[in-house]
């Protein structure tokens, strides 16, 4: 169990309906399920973790969040997820702002990429930073938009969507990873 | 006394009132069970045959003495495990393995109903295997399912009777017959029609039935189950006990050889009027037009949970017609999963032996029912 999931969980209000955008091969689902609410589905685009997902009892539709989250009905969500997969998408502000309308809230979680070790990889090696959350060398990375917490908070700032951004220059610094509820 | 006259049956006594506009009244509807009901009567699962099925979903067919047609998934410590759950299976009306088709005698002229038995629909095969829920008391089944036709009723049934099943799997199908689709129906009607033997629908009369025609339609049909890649793989260019070409017309090809055969050991247990009566209902379905063109209306009142499947080398039923099930259940907020299955075996697919496939159900099915009784949190 990572300890991002139990984070994560811990946002998600009891009894609420959610959808995990990403969902993967389903454990943080099967934690909530478990945990928080029965009332979740997970959205995946991968063949063998659906199967996973169908293993594990839960609920998975096979599908491309950037193609198949317009199905879904306006605030049809209390919480929509998206763990750890918003940099790899071709056009993450079109699957905010649909996470933002299929959602009442989105919890949003990214790689910092201005976390200090991350920092001082870049500045004295002078390579592509590699850490425990950005594992990939750049020629087989699936991130394609890259950012840093800053620049996350700075995105939702201007686009006039809530998020929660205490200490914002410290935890860009400290934090491997960023987890952010938002709304509209 | 004929074999099909052993199959079990249920006389349906109520009227039932066909899309067509007749009534239709103390008919038979044979099926077949597999497993036990249980004392709550919460263990039930209705699967709909396809196009040529039967109710001999599973154990071996009496009348055709091979292996019935769902085998892989239904059975005792099967994917669909008849130790726990009880499965009905009935076969659709204007079929042939026993239930009111146009091979019944009419009851006028003696003789059989022939191309004056009435044109059914999909609608009408479901209205008519509801009364088995009745027949056996059961208030609630767990599931529906179903593969192609079997789809098509399953998405039928639970817009018809949304609070009478927990759960429903329809696979491989779509909600309104392509033209594609029915293109390929209308191949095999004409190629039964233009059978001298079939003599306007009326060939019980003289012994004679249109196997030929029949046949051909039925290779033609199989063609379209299989897909490019699981042709290729399998038979290639392959010669058919003979060293090199023969320069005629008799199968030189395995796949020519395959196909005659697959032709030949159909019009032994099929009839020529049942394929036309039922391509035909395939045809008409389209269950959004039910709706004003919008599907999701058809799963309006229903809160029966979905998982829908389907396999990549479908051509048939693909994936896509697949999806706007998925999309039209979202779009109002119903419970849905949905997998697309990988295999290159095309819409057969759902008859095989694919591990992910019946895995998917198994363990859709088997969380589902546990989950029935579990606590909400």
């Amino acid at each position: 169990m990572k300890k991002e999931f139990n984070t994560i969980a811990n946002l998600v209000e009891k009894k609420s309906k959610v959808l995990d955008v990403g969902c993967g091969d389903g454990e943080l689902m099967k934690y909530i399920y478990e945990n928080i609410t029965n009332d979740i589905r997970g959205l995946e685009i991968s063949k063998s973790n659906v199967q996973k997902c169908v293993a594990k009892g839960l609920t998975v539709i096979e599908g491309d969040a950037e193609k198949d989250l317009k199905q879904f009905p306006k605030s049809s969500f209390d919480y929509v997820i998206l763990s750890q997969t918003l940099q790899a998408f071709l056009d993450p502000e079109n699957v905010i702002s649909e996470l933002l309308r299929v959602g009442k809230k989105a919890i949003v979680t990214i790689p910092n990429f201005g976390y200090w070790k991350v920092r001082i990889h870049l500045l004295f090696r002078g390579t592509m930073p590699i850490t425990k959350d950005l594992p990939n060398e750049w020629y087989n990375t699936p991130n394609l938009h890259m950012c840093t917490i800053k620049d996350f908070v700075n995105y939702c700032n201007k686009k006039n969507i809530k998020i929660n951004s205490k200490n914002l220059s410290y935890k860009n610094l400290f934090s491997q990873l960023g987890i952010f509820v938002i709304e509209k | 006394m004929n074999d099909i006259d052993k199959v079990k049956k249920l006389i349906i006594d109520k009227p039932l009132k066909l899309d067509c506009g007749q009534t239709i009244s103390n008919f038979p509807l044979a099926y077949e069970t597999y497993g036990k009901l249980n004392d709550k009567k919460d263990n039930a699962i209705l699967a709909f045959h396809a196009l040529t099925g039967d109710q001999f979903a599973s154990d071996i067919n009496p009348i055709t003495n091979k292996e019935g047609w769902w085998n892989y998934l239904i059975g005792p410590g099967k994917a669909i495990d008849t130790r726990k759950y009880f499965v009905i299976c009935a076969n659709v009306i204007g079929g042939c393995m026993g239930s009111y088709g146009p091979s019944n005698i009419n009851p006028k002229n003696n003789k059989n109903f022939g191309t004056e038995f009435p044109v059914i629909t999909i609608n009408d095969m479901v209205n008519a295997q509801y009364h088995l829920l009745e027949f056996f008391k059961i208030k609630k089944l767990f599931s529906v399912l179903g593969g192609s036709m079997g789809g098509m009723q399953v998405l039928q049934f639970v817009s018809n009777f949304p609070d009478k099943s927990v759960t429903a799997i329809p696979i491989a199908c779509t909600h309104s017959h392509s033209a594609q689709n029915i293109a390929l129906n209308e191949l095999g009607r004409q190629s039964i029609m233009a059978d001298h033997n079939w003599t306007n629908g009326f060939y019980g009369d003289n012994n004679k039935s249109p196997d030929k025609g029949l046949a051909v339609a039925r290779m033609a049909a199989h063609i379209t189950y299989l897909s490019k890649k699981g042709l290729q793989e399998k038979f290639g260019r392959k010669l058919q006990e003979r060293d090199d070409l023969k320069f005629g017309f008799d199968a030189d090809f395995q796949i020519e050889s395959y196909l005659r055969h697959q032709g030949s050991v159909f019009v032994d247990r099929f009839d020529a009027n049942s394929y036309l009566y039922i391509t035909r209902a395939m045809d008409y379905f389209d269950l959004s037009k039910q709706f004003d063109g919008n599907l999701s209306k058809a799963f309006e009142k229903t809160d029966t949970k979905f998982f829908i499947i389907s396999f990549t080398s479908d051509w048939l039923y693909p994936t896509s017609e697949n999806r706007e099930i998925v999309i039209a259940l979202n779009s109002i907020g119903k419970d849905v999963g949905f997998a697309e299955i990988t295999s290159d075996k095309g819409h057969d697919s759902f008859l095989l032996n694919i591990p992910d496939f019946l895995n998917t159900i198994k363990n859709f099915l088997n969380t589902s029912y546990n989950k029935k009784n579990e606590k909400r949190i």
